[in-house]
């Protein structure tokens, strides 16, 4: 079962973005990089905005990441967290990638003892049709 | 003809009656704007025939052809919407019309926003237009309060911003709104047990740390020095006007959340705001009184900071005794009620209630206010601000 239930908005790739998907649906967290200059960058965009090659390559992000930010949603603004809330929304930043950070959830944790700059390892989410979203919880101190 | 006559003013403000999200059913928001501009035009002492442009933002849906047509103006030479969602945009199509007039292009431009939450989309939910939303939906990062939650939540872990910094902002606006008959919360007073017992929006942010959802039209009417000498209407100045944005703000909060590390928890305006001043010929010190864009309160406090009101990290210990209130308050905020407790327009009341201080028509006037600071939306892209001045 996912985290959130089956009604809740999935990711729609589109031409831009479909190789971070292609990666997570493999369960590989791949941010996009310039081919040409190495630039990393998050949202993935066709062109570099450094060099302004076209070249894309992907780099894999390590684990654990660093919480960033967040903030506990208690108020459902869509009927399918209504049964969910209430829920973590982390922005997460991975300490060898400067310059790219990650929506995702803080799961696995009372809400009440989230902290900006907890290690937390990376978790696939099933969300069904071969797709698989990439989630947070607390590291293990072997992780850290 | 000189420069300096071009210089642009505004010589009118008009609005709608605001109400609740939902309260205007009997008439569509195309017929509200349509007579907030009337009412503006009145105001000003002008007809729709004397009208050549239009401007607006955040994807209006009253298109300024459309209004053309509704209203009988025989020919428009000025026609522009600020790009960008939410709020930010406000005070960039004020921008856009001083640019008009000031270049000549057109001679009088109505600025103006219609917003009926009621019979369109309520902002504070989900929408499938979001920018990015693959990144953010997924999540469960639905909407502006989740969103601009998680910047004030790192706001207050990089700096001594607390809860009750939080709710001075929230009490200010409800006590003006409280002596504003036009303001939705007019009848309803907030007390600060109140505010503490209210539930999680998205924490950190209570219910009344957030915006009110409404019904409601603004217009606000821009022309030339030259032009507004031959009008009755006092004419408010317009000193300075800018908008802009920073790198990786137009994918930023309402996105993926990638702004650079040393301005995310902040409203992305700080790279005009110096020039804004400049241009104005004045301070921050020198502004009598502010309405700041109040779609959550810990945005109104960094925007205190990126406007030089105060140091980086300083603004909760800036609003602290009574600094922000009205009337003794060294710079009374938001005096209309803001769009916490006044209506949500998109920052177009905030503008009316900066003309109205100017004018002295205000529900909280500051005696003998000379210059006000009037901002657009915050923590979106673009920003934008104005700092208006009394005819002298």
């Amino acid at each position: 079962m996912s985290f959130f239930p089956d009604e809740m908005p999935r990711p729609e790739p589109d031409r831009d973005d479909q190789g971070f998907w292609e990666a997570c649906a493999q369960r590989r967290l791949c941010f996009q990089a310039c081919g040409a200059c190495g630039a990393l960058r998050h949202p993935p965009r066709p062109i570099c905005y450094r060099c302004h090659s076209v070249e894309t390559k992907w780099v894999e992000a390590p684990s654990p990441a660093v919480v960033y930010t967040f903030c506990v949603v208690h108020h459902p603004n869509h009927p399918a967290v209504a049964s969910r809330v209430p829920y973590v929304v982390g922005v997460v930043e991975f300490p060898s990638l400067p310059g790219v950070r990650l929506v995702t959830n803080i799961t696995d944790i009372a809400h009440s003892a989230v902290r900006i700059g907890m290690p937390v390892s990376i978790w696939w989410d099933d969300i069904g049709g071969g797709m698989f979203v990439p989630r947070f919880r607390p590291a293990a101190p072997s992780d850290a | 003809m000189s420069v300096a006559r071009q210089e642009p003013c505004i010589v009118g403000v008009g609005q709608s009656e605001f109400t609740r999200w939902g309260g205007i059913q009997d008439r569509s928001q195309f017929q509200i704007t349509a007579e907030a501009i009337c009412a503006a035009l009145r105001d000003a002492g002008l007809s729709a025939s004397d009208v050549d442009g239009f401007a607006s933002f955040s994807n209006d849906a009253n298109e300024g052809p459309l209004m053309q047509v509704a209203l009988g103006v025989p020919v428009i030479r000025w026609s522009s919407m600020v790009w960008g969602g939410g709020g930010g945009g406000s005070i960039a199509a004020l921008a856009q019309a001083c640019a008009a007039v000031e270049a000549g292009h057109a001679n009088v431009v109505v600025v103006y926003r219609g917003l009926c939450q009621g019979q369109g989309r309520r902002f504070g939910r989900f929408s499938t237009g979001r920018t990015q939303g693959n990144f953010v939906n997924p999540f469960g990062l639905f909407a502006p309060p989740q969103m601009l939650a998680l910047l004030v939540r790192r706001f207050m872990h990089l700096y001594p911003i607390t809860e009750e910094h939080l709710s001075e902002v929230v009490l200010n606006a409800r006590a003006n709104a409280n002596r504003n008959p036009r303001a939705v919360m007019y009848a309803r007073t907030l007390s600060r047990e109140q505010y503490f017992q209210a539930r999680w929006i998205a924490e950190p942010l209570r219910l009344y740390d957030c915006c009110l959802e409404t019904d409601g039209a603004c217009a606000v009417v821009v022309t030339t020095r030259e032009r507004a000498n031959d009008l009755s209407a006092q004419a408010v100045d317009i000193l300075a006007v800018a908008h802009g944005s920073g790198p990786d703000w137009g994918t930023g909060p309402l996105g993926s959340h990638n702004m650079p590390d040393d301005d995310y928890a902040s409203t992305n305006s700080k790279r005009f705001t110096r020039d804004l001043f400049a241009r104005a010929g004045v301070s921050p010190r020198e502004i009598d009184v502010a309405q700041i864009y109040d779609h959550f309160s810990g945005l109104t406090l960094m925007a205190l900071e990126d406007y030089g009101f105060c140091g980086r990290g300083e603004s909760g210990d800036f609003i602290s005794r009574g600094r922000i209130r009205w009337p003794d308050g060294e710079l009374p905020l938001n005096t209309s009620g803001g769009q916490l407790s006044e209506a949500y327009v998109h920052g177009m009341n905030l503008l009316i209630e900066g003309v109205r201080q100017l004018r002295g028509e205000s529900t909280s006037q500051v005696p003998n206010a000379r210059t006000c600071l009037v901002t657009g939306g915050l923590g979106v892209s673009p920003t934008s601000g104005t700092i208006l001045g009394r005819r002298q």
